[in-house]
């Protein structure tokens, strides 16, 4: 329900409206008491929180606060020694990353991880893997069934394409592309998937303003257009608090804080977290 | 005797036409647009479908006679059908240039006070209702592209393809309607109203009627023989009146196909896809193809390097002629087939000119030698000179008289003269109704007789009848001796050097005429480069004595070149400064479409300019910057004052060179 431009939470599947009038859904995704360890070295400490359909979820925290491990908890790359994971209402067991990629999960990565030598549009259609049906060799024979799938999937592509302005760069080998550009890429190849939920992992690292001007746009476009969730790990606090709905702060592996920006912004222990404070 | 009019072979409106095109040509690729990768495309009878339905919609949604309607958008099928749907219902369009600022776009608005208005996107919806609360008339706005809009309060704004399929549900409720608006077009009623870019002042709206568009396009399109087989790409803006020419006005009359890029960016890449055999461009598209190709062939293989320069030498000597049909011997015709196989057939389909029947660049002088490339190439590349107000065409070339230094002979039906203090006017079918609520323009502009003043001072050559545009006729004046003063005639010859990107030509009511000279940093900068010359400001390269002296030799050529028209050879550039700042918009000494302001300029540098008169050798100067953010600041420089070779011409009256 909005008041007064700040957004409140409502416990059970509900979901909620946020001050720009979208309309969040229930929980779909759901972590309880997730603990990973690396040998010794806890990275994650029972941290319990969930993600909403339609919302964009930011995780923040300082450097090897576990933001990066939680992310990668979420799409299958590491499994988590404690606790256990809901998704879209049963109990996700643990599962290799093309698994759970393939229940609908994306994401994008820290250090682009795209096909350099491709150009944009076949990067792209690599994120429609999970529609093609056809086998190896009715694609290479390309005729009946193998063409009419190739067709829909390239159109899912364009839009995509169409939709993040990347058209004269679409034969372009992706290796020939500056940063950002590379960036914008990777969104479209995580969209092609059609993913119930979008990780992003800083998706503006290394960008100057004008492109993470122009990210945070696409993010709030496709959050909007297609309704799709997004959760994200950002160290831009401008840009965190301006995007999400609601946030997930970590510190040293633990959950200190969460709730909508305006609530983590006034949080004692996220101020002291990122302005520092001894610890003991 | 006042132009007369036949209703072009019975069609009285654009809208007839249409029906004509969706009966002849009715499975004729009449549109194409690039959206999602691939040509998207509309027959004559689709596009008369689509065009309907969208009509249909618009009196649904209230759209009266007489109404404007303002387009604001990139070229697109959808925003060009809203012409001939307007036209349908006795409406008004308005294409609007849709890079303006909200601030000039509310002028327009709010002076045609359009009551409907038809965006392409998001950004164009955001700036009209921005200015919203200064358009008292503006009622409903339709956008194109859905995407972003699902917020926005639809009290008064609709989707276009909504307004279609509403037009198609009320098709048969709403028919009578649209058939007895279609039916009380007549040839005298507005077709379009077109704003002037306003250089100085306001911009006008410049009426043409059904007659002028329809008159023109047939002329037109006759003259150069278009053909329903040709492909033309719409890519300037829809507010410019030559694109309403070509895009609606002869694609209507011949049946042609327009084809609309994907975006800006992939201009290139749809322009070689598409291979246009009808293709316009400014001038300065073509320069900076040349610059593109000229750089790359620098960085290419060595074989590749001579296979270029040696095939281009030979199409400079003969391309020409094989072009015009002059005779040239069996051994340079072989030559020159060899050199399309090798040089000339793969760039120009790298540059997209493989299918270019008849090219037209206009707007402002384009260089000899870019001209000539062009043309050696076996690429018709023509020149045109026209105006809004004529409906484009005043003067073009025909086929086998093309030459660089003139703008061709008079359009067919258009009567040329030239006034008593070398302003050219004209008379023809095209030339507009009258200033949209602007009487005083008008009848300034346009005389009882039909006669138009372009504001143009020009020569008709006695033998040939070709036009030679010198220079705006404000501009031209007399010399101390009183022979013609053309500044700009001269400022083009120097501007033509790449080196050189700005002169300023001064010498009204002097006995010399001076220079102020802007070095190019691209040009200059990038020789610098190859030559080891470091230098760490615009200001410091402009001072150097190596560029001085490349300068002084292009400023001399120059001056041999005027020296051989005898009606300017007085106008030979005696003694120049090189700036030591770029004539900047932010500062006022340009427009924003680069033109210089010439009094601006002569009152800011006064200091400079009394140096070129007085005989000094150097002159210390100090200037007012103007930053992109609006702060200002200094620059202090010493300038060195440059004497020029001049040549004395056949008259004794002229002063020899000191």
């Amino acid at each position: 329900m909005t008041m007064d431009g700040s957004t409140t939470m409502q416990d059970g599947q509900d979901g909620y409206v946020t001050a720009d009038g979208r309309k969040i859904g229930g929980v779909i995704m759901e972590m309880k008491n997730i603990t990973l360890r690396f040998g010794g070295v806890v990275a994650i400490k029972d941290i319990s929180f969930d993600i909403r359909e339609g919302e964009i979820r930011a995780i923040i925290g300082p450097n090897g606060a576990g933001k990066s491990s939680m992310l990668n908890v979420i799409s299958g790359f590491y499994h988590p020694q404690e606790g256990e994971m809901i998704y879209k209402g049963s109990r996700r067991p643990p599962m290799k990353p093309y698994e759970v990629a393939r229940q609908g999960i994306a994401r994008t990565f820290q250090n682009i991880a795209l096909f350099e030598g491709m150009t944009v549009l076949d990067n792209v259609m690599t994120g429609r893997l999970n529609y093609m049906k056809t086998n190896l060799a009715q694609q290479a024979m390309w005729w009946g069934k193998a063409q009419k799938e190739e067709v829909a999937n390239r159109e899912v592509a364009e839009r995509i394409i169409d939709f993040l302005e990347i058209q004269s760069i679409r034969k372009t080998p992706v290796s020939r592309l500056p940063y950002g550009l590379k960036k914008r890429v990777e969104l479209a190849r995580a969209l092609a998937a059609e993913p119930s939920i979008l990780l992003l992992d800083e998706p503006m690292a290394g960008m100057n303003v004008e492109e993470k001007e122009d990210m945070s746009r696409f993010i709030l476009d496709v959050n909007d257009e297609f309704g799709t969730t997004i959760a994200l790990i950002e160290h831009d606090m401008g840009v965190v608090m301006d995007l999400s709905d609601r946030v997930v702060v970590m510190d040293y592996g633990k959950k200190i804080g969460d709730g909508t920006p305006d609530e983590v912004r006034s949080n004692q222990d996220v101020i002291d977290a990122y302005l520092g404070v001894a610890h003991d | 005797m006042a132009p007369t009019s036949q209703d072009a072979g019975g069609f009285p409106s654009i809208p007839a036409l249409l029906d004509r095109n969706a009966q002849a040509f009715a499975g004729k690729t009449a549109y194409r647009e690039k959206e999602f990768g691939i040509w998207q495309s509309w027959t004559w009878a689709e596009a008369r479908e689509e065009i309907e339905a969208l009509a249909l919609g618009l009196i649904d949604l209230g759209v009266q006679k007489g109404d404007f309607i303002a387009i604001i958008g990139s070229n697109r099928p959808h925003l060009y059908w809203v012409v001939p749907a307007a036209n349908m219902i006795g409406a008004v369009p308005v294409p609007v240039y849709q890079d303006s600022a909200a601030e000039e776009m509310a002028y327009v608005l709010d002076h045609c006070g359009a009551r409907f208005v038809m965006a392409e996107d998001q950004e164009q919806v955001d700036k009209v209702l921005d200015v919203q609360d200064r358009l008292p008339q503006f009622e409903q706005m339709i956008y194109l592209d859905p995407r972003g809009m699902r917020k926005y309060d639809h009290a008064k704004l609709h989707e276009f393809s909504k307004v279609q399929a509403t037009g198609r549900s009320k098709a048969e409720a709403l028919r009578p309607e649209l058939e007895a608006r279609k039916a009380a077009i007549t040839p005298a009623d507005t077709c379009v109203m077109l704003y002037t870019s306003g250089t100085t002042g306001k911009p006008k709206g410049v009426v043409l009627s059904n007659r002028n568009i329809i008159e023109t396009s047939k002329n037109s399109s006759e003259f150069d023989k278009l053909n329903p087989g040709d492909e033309v790409l719409a890519y300037l803006p829809m507010a410019w009146v030559g694109d309403f020419i070509f895009s609606i006005g002869q694609a209507y009359w011949t049946g042609f196909c327009v084809n609309c890029p994907e975006s800006e960016d992939t201009l290139n890449s749809d322009l070689r896809e598409i291979g246009p055999t009808y293709y316009f461009a400014p001038p300065r598209v073509f320069e900076g193809q040349l610059t593109t190709v000229m750089i790359r062939m620098e960085d290419s293989t060595r074989m590749k390097k001579w296979l270029f320069r040696t095939f281009m030498a030979h199409a400079r000597k003969v391309g020409g002629a094989i072009l015009d049909g002059k005779p040239v011997g069996a051994w340079d015709r072989f030559k020159y087939w060899l050199g399309g196989i090798f040089v000339y057939g793969p760039l120009k389909n790298a540059l997209g000119f493989s299918r270019v029947r008849v090219g037209y660049t206009a707007g402002e002088a384009i260089g000899p030698e870019i001209f000539d490339f062009y043309r050696s190439l076996g690429i018709n590349l023509k020149q045109l000179y026209g105006q809004t107000e004529a409906s484009v065409f005043i003067a073009q070339q025909p086929d086998g008289e093309v030459r660089s230094d003139t703008v061709g002979v008079a359009s067919p039906g258009v009567e040329l003269k030239i006034g008593d203090n070398g302003e050219v006017y004209y008379r023809s079918p095209g030339v507009f109704e009258y200033y949209y609520k602007n009487e005083e323009s008008t009848a300034s502009t346009k005389d009882a007789e039909g006669w138009v003043a372009t504001g143009d001072a020009g020569i008709i050559e006695p033998d040939t009848g070709h036009l030679r545009i010198i220079d705006r006729a404000k501009d031209v004046g007399k010399m101390a001796d009183g022979s013609l003063f053309a500044p700009k005639f001269v400022e083009n010859k120097l501007k033509f050097y790449p080196n050189i990107l700005e002169a300023v030509v001064f010498g009204n009511g002097r006995s010399e005429c001076t220079a102020f000279i802007n070095i190019d940093l691209a040009a200059v900068g990038n020789w610098a480069e190859r030559n080891n010359i470091a230098y760490s400001s615009y200001q410091e390269l402009a001072g150097h004595p190596k560029v001085m002296a490349t300068v002084q030799e292009h400023v001399e050529e120059v001056n041999r070149s005027v020296a051989e028209d005898e009606m300017l050879s007085g106008c030979q550039v005696h003694r120049f400064v090189i700036l030591h700042k770029e004539l900047d918009a932010d500062d006022g000494e340009m427009t924003r479409t680069r033109k210089v302001r010439r009094r601006t300029i002569e009152e800011k540098y006064h200091d400079l300019l009394t140096a070129l008169y007085d005989g000094s050798k150097a002159v210390s100067t100090r200037t007012e910057v103007t930053y992109e953010d609006g702060r200002k600041g200094y620059i202090s420089a010493t300038l060195e004052v440059r004497e020029a070779k001049t040549v004395p011409a056949g008259a004794p009256k002229q002063v020899a060179a000191e």
